[in-house]
């Protein structure tokens, strides 16, 4: 919803097919063990791979954020780290559901408005690595990260009427497109 | 804990809103939730791809078969299912009950379901919802009874069905009567709308937001019957956001299959040729009751008002 009110064209991706004919990808919540599990048994997480070593960019929320990052702590060993976005996360960082809250945080690239952002059992950000550009912490911890054409946030950005990230993400992803295409 | 969770502009985070609560439910979308009695059941759940579980004692069909009160599970046990597993756990609190439900909080369960499979503890009023951090999911049978739900504060609205059955019937007929109930509201005028809350029995300013919305303001599960993979399809294409199974998967033969099936089906429910796939060889299904020759004192769905 949010990206079609920034006037992107939005689609779901359920198999290689439907994958192929995206230019970027938004990897949402949900629980991280189920869509790995998903990827991996229907088939989608090679051609998932090969996008991704070809620039594909990508928005990854929470669950999606774990799937996207370099190591996952406190997760299934089984369950897949793409290792696109420099960062270790901790699965369920922040505690259990009656720990999950909702906040004001500034995030520097969306100007002076604070953004709220809804952690619902999300991860926590343990350490970054320097491909990672830390975009806004809360407290000493970092929750939003841009990577070249990639946005990874452990909150929930289509939970507000507030579309400043996924715009943001859209910007990103255009740059990194032309770029490609040229 | 090991996080920072005061905010570096000083404003404290704001735990158990409503946000928090719907939001949860709205990441289990497409998925299943599976009800379990053991640590090694949600082991199971877990590993087939649930994304959350339901911590019971036994499961519905055989507190039918057992008869006599269902209360709250033992707290050993939901603490050992909690210790299990990563996804969400959710336990189940009697209607009405509001210490079960305290107790549950209190245990860290990430959601509680207010349900008629245990014993009503009270047989006018449920649980207000709103003085709990923890969110809840409630059933209902139709439009009215899930407006009264959301009124009391649940979080998220499973339709019922007829639980512990086998039988997919009554999962039909609710999830119809709410679909069908909003689509009337959607398409009502203005002031038709105090009428319609009062034939309904349900908060006029929720009536109305379904009228400028079409749709609940929460996320609704199907639940009650479901047995096998084309039942769970059968579900996501009458509208429901995801599956709540209980007996259908332990109770059947071969519980593993049954349950990556059910998964299966239901992210891909609008694809026949991958519904076939996972129902290939997966033994047999629970045993089902016909629910049109059960007397009404065994019938689960008519408790909640």
């Amino acid at each position: 919803m949010a990206l079609r009110d920034c006037g992107a064209e939005a689609s779901t991706v359920r198999t290689p097919a439907e994958l192929d004919n995206v230019d970027a990808l938004v990897l949402p919540g949900g629980e991280s063990t189920t869509m790995s599990r998903l990827l991996q048994v229907f088939g989608l997480e090679a051609p998932l791979r090969e996008r991704l070593a070809g620039g594909m960019p990508t928005l990854s929320t929470c669950a999606g954020l774990i799937l996207m990052s370099r190591e996952v702590l406190d997760g299934r060993p089984d369950q897949i780290a793409l290792g696109v976005l420099d960062v270790s996360v901790r699965r369920n960082g922040y505690g259990r559901q009656v720990e999950s809250f909702e906040a004001d945080i500034p995030i520097a690239p969306l100007g002076v408005a604070p953004f709220r952002a809804v952690f619902i059992r999300a991860p926590l950000i343990e350490q970054v690595g320097g491909d990672a550009e830390v975009i806004a912490s809360f407290g000493s911890n970092p929750v939003a990260i841009a990577q070249g054409p990639h946005v990874g946030l452990c909150f929930h950005p289509e939970m507000t009427d507030d579309s400043r990230l996924h715009q943001l993400f859209l910007e990103r992803a255009a740059a990194a497109l032309e770029v490609s295409a040229a | 804990m090991t996080s920072d969770k005061t905010g570096s502009n000083g404003h404290e985070p704001h735990t158990g809103g409503v946000r928090v609560k719907r939001g949860l439910a709205e990441m289990l979308k497409g998925g299943v939730i599976m009800d379990v009695v053991t640590a090694e059941q949600a082991k199971i759940a877990e590993d087939a791809g649930a994304v959350a579980v339901m911590a019971l004692e036994r499961v519905p069909s055989d507190i039918r078969r057992d008869g006599g009160v269902a209360r709250m599970s033992d707290v050993s046990l939901i603490n050992q299912i909690i210790a299990a597993v990563t996804i969400p756990v959710m336990a189940k609190a009697r209607i009405g009950h509001f210490v079960e439900a305290q107790v549950l909080q209190s245990l860290g369960v990430d959601y509680i379901d207010e349900s008629e499979v245990l014993t009503p503890a009270d047989e006018e009023h449920h649980i207000d919802k709103w003085q709990f951090d923890v969110p809840f999911v409630c059933g209902a049978r139709d439009l009215g009874e899930a407006l009264r739900r959301i009124g009391e504060g649940a979080a998220m609205i499973r339709t019922k069905g007829e639980a512990g059955t086998g039988n997919v019937v009554e999962a039909v007929r609710h999830m119809r009567a709410v679909q069908g109930g909003i689509r009337r509201i959607a398409s009502m005028r203005p002031e038709e709308l105090m009428a319609e809350a009062k034939h309904l029995g349900a908060p006029f300013d929720l009536v109305q937001e379904i009228h400028s919305t079409g749709k609940l303001p929460v996320v609704n599960f199907s639940a009650g019957g479901i047995a096998t993979p084309a039942d769970a399809a059968l579900m996501m294409q009458l509208g429901c956001d995801g599956n709540f199974v209980g007996s259908g998967i332990f109770k059947s033969t071969n519980p593993e299959a049954y349950a990556k099936a059910i998964v299966a089906a239901t992210t891909y429910y609008d694809r026949p040729d991958v519904i076939a796939d996972v129902s290939a060889g997966l033994g047999k299904a629970m045993p089902g009751l016909d629910v049109a020759s059960m007397p009404a004192g065994e019938l689960l769905a008519t408790r909640g008002w």
